[in-house]
């Protein structure tokens, strides 16, 4: 009775309390590391933060004068429009590569270079993407809408595969064994399994374009990034504001707009 | 008999004008957007040419150009890393305001959802040209914007998460006579955990890939490499850049999807 002394202890998912608290010795570990290594001193954060108060000042109030507004919307319906292109061309290139990097459905060597294809397209930021199309073919929103249409593949056909391997292939063999051809087969057995998913997923991939196409113009992709960076580079920080005031009510708009609309697909 | 020549059609005569008209306006839309946009393209069949010239000239990667981008490497790992850890502390309070079943009052929940709102709105890069203005160029403006792009996502989900729970459980602690903070870790934590654990794997994946580019701005990490070699166009160090950030992803990517698996 005595002996059983014994006071509750928290379960742990570690194998034992040893490697729990090795584990976290470890994180912390390198987390410290880590704070050295991008210079994270106590002193320096504390001061940065001191003079955010007096830059907040500076950013307050929004302001725009009438040319300035102007460019606004001149720029932002620049980030719309190129949304709304490399959407469509991004979907359009996006379906043969998922049914090339469907397992299910297309042969391996096929489906590992499209897989790969994905991967390198997932892997890289936006802004890195427009980077090198600017380079590649200049400035402008054309540089943008060939980044766009590139990371939109490879987010489209990822999930659209994904989809793909998750079908019913019992239809598919019925309209195969109905007598179809490929073709068909492809349009009546596996096509209507995932329109309704692939209606979601582009309206999804359209307001994830529309946040995108307003931030690469700052490697000069077009929209309204450029518009922001050279305000900053300015130090005209009342126009910063009122130019990131327009791009989070456009990012809400197309939010809003998609939750809808896959609400009523899914 | 015969006069009854019917064929199957899906869908009703409404929903088939409905789905004509939708198609239609998306493709004046698209078209519109084309014609409004100054493209300057008078002839686009150079595009392909174009973007192929710039891949041979990328070829072969100056491979002994690596060892000039491991240092900038660590750093962007350690951005994403203190980035996730300052995250996942702030993400805490704002997901308990932001959660309907444990903000105090209407206010706070408002004030969960601005903070969710407008962080998750303001991409990353954006949030860099801010605080290199308030801390100076360097790897800690990019943690900071990491920090406060990631806060949004992590606040949105936990939140979510935070609805779903059990409140009977919560019931059970408080009658114990738990304090408001015994119930915070006794009752609604330990509920969420796994999810928290899991999303910020989740992020510090994203936030891998986010800070890459953080350089371009000035706030540190491979970009800061990466852009200084398109600068001066050198290609093949670009590819090398290229290479390695496509590794770490890669390698990032499988990790974090291998540690969501066990906490699940």
């Amino acid at each position: 009775m005595a002996a059983g002394n014994r006071t509750w202890e928290r379960p742990t998912v570690f194998p034992n309390r040893s490697v729990k608290w090795a584990v976290y010795a470890g994180v912390v570990g390198f987390f410290l590391w880590s704070g050295v290594g991008v210079g994270a001193d106590p002193a320096r954060i504390a001061q940065g933060l001191g003079s955010a108060g007096s830059l907040v000042g500076d950013f307050l109030p929004p302001s725009a004068t009438p040319r300035q507004a102007q460019r606004i919307l001149d720029k932002m319906l620049e980030s719309v429009a190129m949304a709304m292109v490399s959407t469509l061309t991004g979907i359009v290139l996006s379906v043969p590569i998922a049914f090339m990097a469907a397992e299910n459905l297309s042969p391996k060597p096929l489906y590992a270079i499209n897989r790969g294809f994905i991967s390198v397209s997932r892997a890289f930021n936006a802004i890195i993407v427009g980077i090198i199309a600017v380079k590649a073919i200049g400035f402008g929103p054309l540089a943008g809408i060939l980044t766009i249409t590139f990371k939109t593949v490879g987010f489209f056909s990822k999930l659209l595969a994904e989809d793909l391997e998750d079908i019913d292939m019992g239809s598919v063999d019925a309209v195969r064994a109905a007598g179809a051809s490929p073709i068909q087969t492809l349009l009546y057995g596996v096509v209507p399994q995932i329109i309704p998913r692939f209606a979601g997923l582009s309206v999804y991939r359209w307001d994830i374009n529309i946040r995108t196409s307003t931030i690469i113009g700052i490697v000069g992709a077009g929209g309204i990034g450029s518009v922001l960076l050279t305000a900053f580079n300015r130090y005209d920080y009342q126009y910063v504001t009122a130019i990131l005031l327009a791009i989070i009510a456009v990012v809400l708009v197309a939010e809003g707009v998609s939750a809808v609309v896959r609400r009523r697909y899914n | 008999m015969a006069t009854e020549q019917r064929s199957w059609r899906r869908f009703g005569p409404r929903r088939r004008i409905a789905r004509f008209v939708l198609l239609l306006t998306a493709a004046v839309t698209v078209i519109a957007s084309w014609r409004f946009m100054d493209t300057g393209v008078a002839r686009p069949e150079t595009i392909p040419r174009e973007v192929t010239d710039l891949l041979t000239r990328m070829y072969p990667p100056d491979v002994a150009y690596t060892t000039q981008i491991v240092q900038p490497l660590i750093e962007t790992v350690q951005i994403a890393a203190l980035g996730t850890l300052g995250a996942f502390v702030l993400a805490i309070p704002v997901a308990l305001l932001a959660a309907e079943n444990t903000t105090p009052n209407g206010v706070t929940f408002w004030l969960g959802k601005l903070i969710v709102t407008v962080s998750r709105s303001v991409n990353t890069i954006i949030w860099a040209l801010f605080f290199v203005v308030l801390f100076g160029s360097g790897p800690l403006a990019g943690a900071v914007a990491i920090v406060f792009r990631s806060v949004g996502f992590l606040g949105k989900l936990l939140g979510e998460e935070i609805e779903e729970i059990d409140f009977g459980q919560v019931e059970a602690v408080r009658a114990s006579g738990a304090s408001q903070a015994q119930v915070l870790l006794y009752g609604i934590l330990p509920q969420v955990k796994p999810a928290l654990v899991g999303l910020s794997i989740y992020r510090w994946d994203i936030n891998i890939r986010d800070s890459t580019v953080l350089g371009f701005v000035g706030a540190g990490g491979i970009g800061v490499e990466l852009f200084r070699a398109v600068n001066a166009f050198a290609w093949q160090s670009v590819a090398m850049v290229l290479i390695v950030i496509l590794g770490v992803v890669v390698v990032t990517e499988s990790l974090s999807a291998y540690t969501r698996g066990l906490v699940r």
